[in-house]
């Protein structure tokens, strides 16, 4: 039944069908939350104490360091699914997802070193977490770099899976790793991100900024995954009637 | 019986990369000279300051022991990829992750032994002190067969590549991270006269890791590498 | 008839009752095989059984490569299934691999190993038979180059030495990519009449060969893949 359930899900030309529909929704939900999350967040929200305004960075920053790692584990998630069951559209989801994976990573680390300089004073601190989040650039980097060089679409498409998979398993250990560099080298200038209690306030335009974060990430990644599949199923009969029928 | 054939399986794929590595003798010692060469480089760029090359010795050696690993990693699967018999190995009627194995245990026997024998030396050009040396030489035997373990997944899927080694080193580097912080600070605790028990069991985990689930990814990578 | 029954009781497939399949047979449905976005073949069907060779014709990029490396279990199909004994051959693994052997169009011999290292190896890779290097050297035609490196036998040598492989391993199934490259007419007529006794013993063979093949004495299967 589970497996009757994956393969009906996995159908390219029912997933393109339901895909498509569920995109603008996706979207406009996108839409709204980021409105009202940066609304609450920018206009709503007191300034901190300490901090002043530039703390409302985290507003970006944070929902998109959740998403790097949130991507990762959907990536290792579909890979392993595409590994075991051979099912095409989870191969395709890891591929899909790895360039907004790196995006989100990306802004993170740009955020996390825009909101580091009022904070330290300096641009680039090797606090943990901004280390870390470097690391899993080069991963999803790794990633895309390797996905680009193997030519034949299926080969690449189960090797990214692999890696991925490889990846996730070293993710913690990379992570705890680095938490421990940091403790052992780090002087004692550098605060946490983490506050021990954020105040409610400032809790819903993070939780808000979150959701938006996550739709926009669901709603690309339908898009990239439904040109992947055009170009993959270029042969199968269901893309000519799609192309006849318009 | 099924057992006896794949131990003589095991046994004779080492034997033969070692006498392979034996019929290249010169190329063997490439990674080793690289690894000496850099890590002499060092000294030179920075300044010869004992108390200088005594705090950043460790960093340097680990990283010079990353590098030599990384340019002798290619010659895993390339040779056996071009002439194919890597083919052979997947048409095996043994495990492939067992083949793999035995694979990467000549590949350590011929380019991480050697490391580790002459990092002692390198020890003694970098001022570390004595008990320095001798942790570097045990988060070097512990840490070389990770090296060569997760590298060898690596490898295996850029092994069909033309041009591998680029990205190989994108893949690789990042998933060596864990090892060089721990293998590093192993040795500046040791030779700031602290305990490095913990640094150490944190390296042998890396490597029981290493070896039980990395023969397996390698396997899965060179099938797909070769479909 | 009697070959075929020795092979089932040497069989280790148990999954398989003996009574569901009658005789041991590779059965291939409904095979497709897509490259580069082109359509090599499709619906392709067959069933080979013990003392049949099957001959794939078809003009260059007609994909008789990628249908073996299909048999073989390297490739996937992109659709269909090939079934030894009535199993999937991708479910059966090592398994399947007990009863084939492979020579590609890269030879798979290492050219730093002697012809008798080679073959060495090529028989703790598989399941041992009872011809041993040596022997299997003088049904080629290579003896007294037994500790010759292969590097330097010619071409036409080093080809009669992969397919010397095929001898010294108890495999049932031969699946052979252009065996005839580079062998004169006398290295030609050797292995044709290796792989007739091949089948005169029961034994099954997948050939592509630019060559006609000359194979009086065994049911052939043609398939042309251009057509």
């Amino acid at each position: 039944m589970f497996n009757n359930f994956f393969h009906k899900m996995a159908s390219p030309k029912y997933f393109y069908r339901i895909a498509g529909s569920l995109i603008p929704w996706l979207a406009g939900a996108c839409l709204l939350f980021t409105l009202a999350g940066l609304y609450y967040g920018l206009y709503l929200a007191p300034p901190d104490y300490q901090q002043g305004e530039s703390y409302r960075i985290m507003f970006i920053h944070v929902p998109a360091a959740w998403m790097s790692m949130f991507v990762y584990v959907v990536m290792a998630g579909a890979g392993a699914i595409g590994l075991v069951w051979r099912i095409k559209l989870a191969e395709i989801m890891v591929i899909s997802s790895a360039p907004i994976g790196a995006s989100f990573t990306f802004l993170a680390l740009v955020s996390g070193s825009l909101w580091g300089k009022p904070m330290w004073g300096a641009w680039w601190v090797w606090d943990a977490r901004l280390t870390a989040e470097l690391i899993l650039l080069f991963l999803y980097l790794g990633i895309i770099a390797l996905h680009g060089a193997i030519e034949d679409r299926r080969t690449a498409a189960r090797a990214v899976a692999i890696l991925t998979l490889v990846g996730v398993i070293n993710i913690p250990i990379i992570h705890f790793s680095v938490e421990w560099w940091n403790t052992l080298h780090q002087g004692p200038t550098v605060t946490r991100f983490d506050k021990p209690a954020i105040h409610i306030s400032m809790l819903i335009p993070l939780l808000l900024m979150a959701v938006a974060f996550k739709l926009y990430y669901a709603f690309v990644v339908l898009m990239r995954a439904r040109c992947e599949l055009l170009e993959r199923e270029s042969n199968a009969g269901w893309v000519r009637e799609l192309v006849e029928s318009k | 019986m099924k057992c006896d054939s794949l131990t003589r399986a095991f046994t004779l794929l080492i034997r033969r990369d070692l006498i392979l590595a034996m019929r290249h003798r010169a190329e063997m010692a490439n990674p080793l000279l690289f690894f000496i060469l850099v890590t002499s480089l060092f000294p030179l760029g920075i300044g010869a300051n004992p108390n200088l090359l005594q705090a950043v010795g460790p960093g340097i050696i680990w990283v010079a022991a990353l590098l030599a690993a990384l340019l002798s990693l290619d010659s895993v699967f390339r040779s056996d990829f071009e002439d194919g018999t890597l083919e052979q190995y997947l048409l095996s009627s043994h495990p492939v992750s067992v083949l793999v194995l035995a694979k990467v245990l000549a590949h350590w026997l011929i380019t991480g032994l050697p490391l580790l024998l002459v990092s002692p030396l390198l020890g003694v050009l970098l001022d570390l002190p004595a008990a320095g040396i001798k942790v570097l030489f045990v988060t070097l035997l512990l840490g070389t067969p990770v090296l060569s373990l997760i590298g060898s997944v690596c490898v295996a899927l850029t092994v069909g590549l033309r041009k591998g080694g680029m990205i190989l080193s994108l893949l690789v580097l990042p998933l060596y991270v864990p090892l060089l912080i721990f293998a590093s600070s192993a040795v500046d605790t040791a030779a700031a006269g602290l305990p490095v028990t913990a640094h150490l069991s944190l390296i042998a985990a890396l490597l029981v890791l290493a070896l039980s689930l990395s023969p397996f990814a390698t396997a899965a990578a060179l099938r797909v590498s070769l479909s | 008839m009697r070959a075929i029954v020795i092979h089932l009781n040497g069989s280790r497939t148990p999954q398989v009752p003996v009574t569901q399949t009658q005789s041991c047979c590779l059965m291939a449905a409904g095979l497709e095989c897509v490259r580069d976005d082109r359509v090599l073949f499709s619906d392709l069907a067959f069933r080979l059984e013990p003392g049949q060779a099957l001959l794939l014709e078809g003009r260059n990029g007609s994909g008789k490569t990628s249908l073996l490396r299909i048999l073989c279990g390297i490739r996937y199909p992109d659709a269909g299934t090939v079934s030894w004994n009535g199993s999937d051959i991708q479910r059966l693994g090592a398994d399947y691999y007990q009863h084939t052997a492979y020579v590609g169009h890269r030879d798979g011999n290492k050219l730093d190993l002697t012809a008798q290292e080679n073959l060495a190896m090529a028989r703790a890779l598989g399941r041992p038979g009872k011809v041993m290097p040596p022997a299997a050297l003088e049904k080629v035609d290579l003896y007294g180059y037994e500790d010759v490196l292969t590097r330097n036998l010619s071409a036409g040598q080093q080809r009669r030495l992969a397919l010397a492989r095929l001898l010294v391993t108890d495999a049932t199934l031969w699946i052979l990519d252009e065996p005839f490259t580079s062998l004169d007419v006398h290295g030609i007529r050797i292995v044709e009449e290796l792989l007739e006794a091949h089948t005169q013993a029961g034994g099954m063979l997948a050939v592509t060969s630019h060559h006609a093949v000359n194979l009086d004495r065994t049911t052939v299967q043609r398939i042309n893949l251009s057509a």
